[in-house]
């Protein structure tokens, strides 16, 4: 209204806000964490039939400190659960984690003594994506709805939020002698 | 052939081959601990028989008073493509068996297997610890009178 | 050395392991010591969740510790509580590359403890997805030996094959991937005349696809000097080592259990047992290679002489009825609900079944005591025996040379940790 009339198309307004959260969706790049079977599944996922480059996830960064998103693919135990989390300490901020299939989700099909019952024991996980394992445009649409996520401003994605939030700190007082 | 086999160790062994019994054309052997290793030479190197792959070595629980864990061989030749089973069974309180790492060096980490999942001790294993789950771990999971759910707390979880 | 790990406040006993390798203990110049690199469990080329601890002098390599466990769910422990039905979809996950595989090769054990013996159709069936998943298990083998050594094309294309497989599969089963098809005395339905058809398209097409893929990196410089007398294991040492499978037969050995001891029909059918020399890792690319090409063959001799019938065997008290019967008549309902409630009956006894599975000799042995669910159920995994042989292959190698000789390998780490 008003402005944007007079200005015609050239010039869009926005909160800032919006305008990064635009920009962090849609160059979400995945690190995947592939443990076993759904590991395939996020293969070809990323492989040609199902591209998932087309959505901005252009590659597979394996390092943590080049991504954002973390897929966790696979039964966690808790031998790799500390590698896992880790792992996770290691991305910088803002990330967010996607739990792929039964077996992260709450456990799967094993209730045996070295698998972990769900990721969200030891990590915050914003995604949750059913299926054993989960078909790809499964995990497509779960991309699409992490990042419709981030766009309405429901995820946080890190400690320190989104841009503007900052820890308060509240200057000490000078020691006095 | 399993007559063949039941000859020449006997001939070799005298009667320490404690029993024999056959499964749908499988022959099984069970063998005193002490002469396990003896037996396993002798069916790798002799000229006829050559079980020259070991492909298999597990352990097995029982849950009986006496000989509680038995430790299972299943071998195989590539001339005669003829499998056999050996077994021994063990004590509870002194589960001990000498390894057959100098006979098949394939034994090497399925006895790290075993020891880890029953608890069953190799002499002379040159690296025996623990192969699935973590070093620290105090319990043996395939044991029977293990829950299968686990005891909790007995792994490390990282805090959230 | 400490280790760097917070939370393990103790050394870690593989570092000791590693390091009482012939060590010497004396640091006079610090150029002159060792560096172990950890390759860990999360990293693009190790295949899944295998940790390598890998000592350098320099660029080579003087000592390698493999460690597995990283997915180790708890099967064999898991089958002890479960009926010999129930176990099924689990059989799907040990080998993730090829499921159908797996599950004719469990319920073939059953079926031996068992005693029984399925319809024709049925055994002309399982065969066929056999031989189909592995041609699915080579393929992501070539694409990823590809992807190891830069070539990330092959990846693409073979990954184009494996997803024409997958459409096939849920054709003809149901779902994609985690198959669970077999049934103890048969199979779970039949094959309809659209999967047929589906199945010989794919197999029309399959050679003039795989040479496409092939040309990019059969005569490539630099794929051949990257795997040419790299990783080489002996003949007398794979035999000692335990190593079954394509490994086998690169080091010249002439073993395939479709040929030395046949199961389902094998027999009746004409292929050749391919045989490569040198035990390096271009030979065992090359022995996958050709088994595709065998595999092709097999698929086409049983579509052709596929016979009609029934899929199940008619045992009543340890085969699963049919479901048409079972809502319409009494003794099926009595038979289903016992079946499955309380499990098959099996006699008191042991048995062990191996077939040849795509990365090795995958066996299953039960110890039955007459209960619905087995004592003891132990899988020998090929990928567990194949990963032990890694420190003999890698021995001199150079540390870029790690990455190709696990590729060449292929393990899966779903199989070896069970």
């Amino acid at each position: 209204m008003g402005l944007e009339n007079a200005l015609g198309d050239s010039l869009m307004l926005s909160k800032l806000e919006d305008a990064i959260n635009w920009c962090r969706k849609n160059s979400l790049f995945p690190m995947p964490m592939g443990i076993s079977c759904c590991a395939i599944e996020m293969m070809a996922f990323a492989g040609p039939r199902f591209d998932s480059s087309r959505f901005g996830s252009e590659v597979f960064r394996f390092s943590p400190r080049q991504a954002d998103v973390m897929i966790v693919a696979g039964t966690t135990t808790y031998k790799m659960a500390r590698v896992v989390r880790k792992i996770y300490d290691q991305m910088p901020d803002p990330k967010w984690v996607i739990a792929m299939g039964a077996c992260t989700s709450s456990g799967g099909m094993y209730r045996t003594y070295s698998v972990v019952q769900g990721i969200d024991q030891f990590l915050p996980v914003d995604l949750y994506v059913a299926g054993c394992p989960p078909r790809p445009d499964n995990l497509l649409h779960a991309l699409i709805t992490l990042q419709q996520k981030i766009q309405r401003r429901e995820s946080k994605g890190s400690t320190t939020a989104l841009i503007g939030e900052f820890p308060r700190h509240e200057p000490k007082p000078p020691i006095v002698t | 052939m399993n007559a063949l086999i039941l000859e020449k160790l006997n001939k070799q062994f005298g009667s320490s081959v404690l029993e024999s019994s056959e499964f749908r054309g499988e022959l099984t052997l069970i063998v005193p601990v002490d002469k396990i290793v003896d037996v396993c030479r002798f069916l790798k190197e002799d000229s006829d028989l050559r079980f020259d792959i070991l492909a298999d070595l597990f352990g097995l629980d029982m849950y009986t008073p006496a000989k509680r864990f038995g430790v299972v061989y299943n071998l195989y030749s590539l001339k005669t493509h003829y499998r056999v089973r050996l077994k021994t069974f063990v004590e509870e309180n002194h589960p001990h068996v000498q390894t057959v790492t100098g006979v098949w060096s394939t034994a090497n980490w399925h006895e790290r297997e075993t020891f880890d999942m029953f608890g069953i001790i190799f002499d002379g294993h040159p690296d025996l610890r623990r192969i699935y789950m973590p070093d620290e771990y105090e319990h043996y999971p395939l044991r029977k009178d293990f829950p299968l759910m686990g005891i909790p707390g007995s792994l490390y979880l990282p805090k959230k | 050395m400490e280790t760097a790990t917070h939370d393990i406040p103790r050394k870690s006993k593989i570092l000791q392991a590693l390091e009482d390798q012939n060590t010497s203990v004396t640091f006079v110049d610090p150029l002159e010591n060792d560096l172990i690199l950890n390759m860990g469990p999360q990293h693009p080329a190790t295949h899944g969740v295998l940790r390598l601890l890998v000592r350098l002098d320099g660029e080579t390599v003087t000592g390698c510790v493999p460690e597995v466990g990283y997915l180790h769910r708890g099967y064999e422990k898991l089958a002890e509580s479960s009926t010999y039905h129930e176990f099924i979809p689990h059989t799907d996950r040990l080998d993730y590359l090829s499921p159908l595989a797996n599950n004719v090769a469990y319920v073939l054990a059953v079926e031996k403890l068992l005693g029984i013996e399925t319809p024709p159709r049925a055994q002309y069936l399982r065969t066929m997805i056999s031989e189909l998943a592995r041609i699915s298990s080579h393929l992501m083998m070539m694409g990823s030996i590809g992807m190891d050594v830069g070539a990330l094309t092959v990846w693409m294309w073979t990954f184009r094959e494996r997803e024409k497989l997958y459409d096939i599969f849920e054709n003809l089963v149901g779902a994609r991937f985690t198959t669970s098809y077999t049934r103890i005395g048969g199979l779970a339905h039949d094959m309809t005349p659209e999967a047929e058809q589906m199945i010989r398209k794919f197999i029309d097409e399959f050679p003039a696809n795989l040479e496409e893929s092939e040309k990019l990196i059969n005569t490539n410089r630099i794929f051949i000097e990257r795997t040419d007398g790299v990783g080489v294991i002996s003949r007398e040492e794979a035999i000692d080592l335990g190593v079954t499978g394509p490994c086998l037969r690169a080091c010249g050995v002439n073993q395939d259990l479709r040929r030395t001891n046949p199961y389902l029909v094998y027999e009746k059918l004409d292929f050749n047992v391919v045989v490569y020399d040198g035990g390096d890792s271009l030979a065992r690319y090359y022995v996958r290679l050709q088994e595709m090409k065998e595999s092709q063959k097999i698929v086409r001799q049983l579509l052709d002489g596929m016979p009609k019938g029934d899929i199940h065997a008619f045992k009543p008290k340890k085969v699963l009825p049919r479901k048409e019967r079972v809502y319409t008549k009494m003794e099926e309902l009595i038979h289903d609900f016992m079946l499955v409630n309380f499990g098959i009956d099996p006699p008191v006894g042991e048995i062990y079944h191996a077939v040849e599975g795509s990365k090795g000799e995958l066996g299953f042995y039960f110890y039955s005591n007459g209960s619905g669910n087995p004592w003891r159920m132990k899988i020998r995994s090929p990928s567990f025996v194949n990963i032990q042989a890694l420190p003999a292959m890698l021995r001199n190698a150079m540390i870029s040379d790690v990455v190709a000789i696990i590729g060449s390998l292929d393990p899966v780490m779903g199989e070896a940790d069970k």
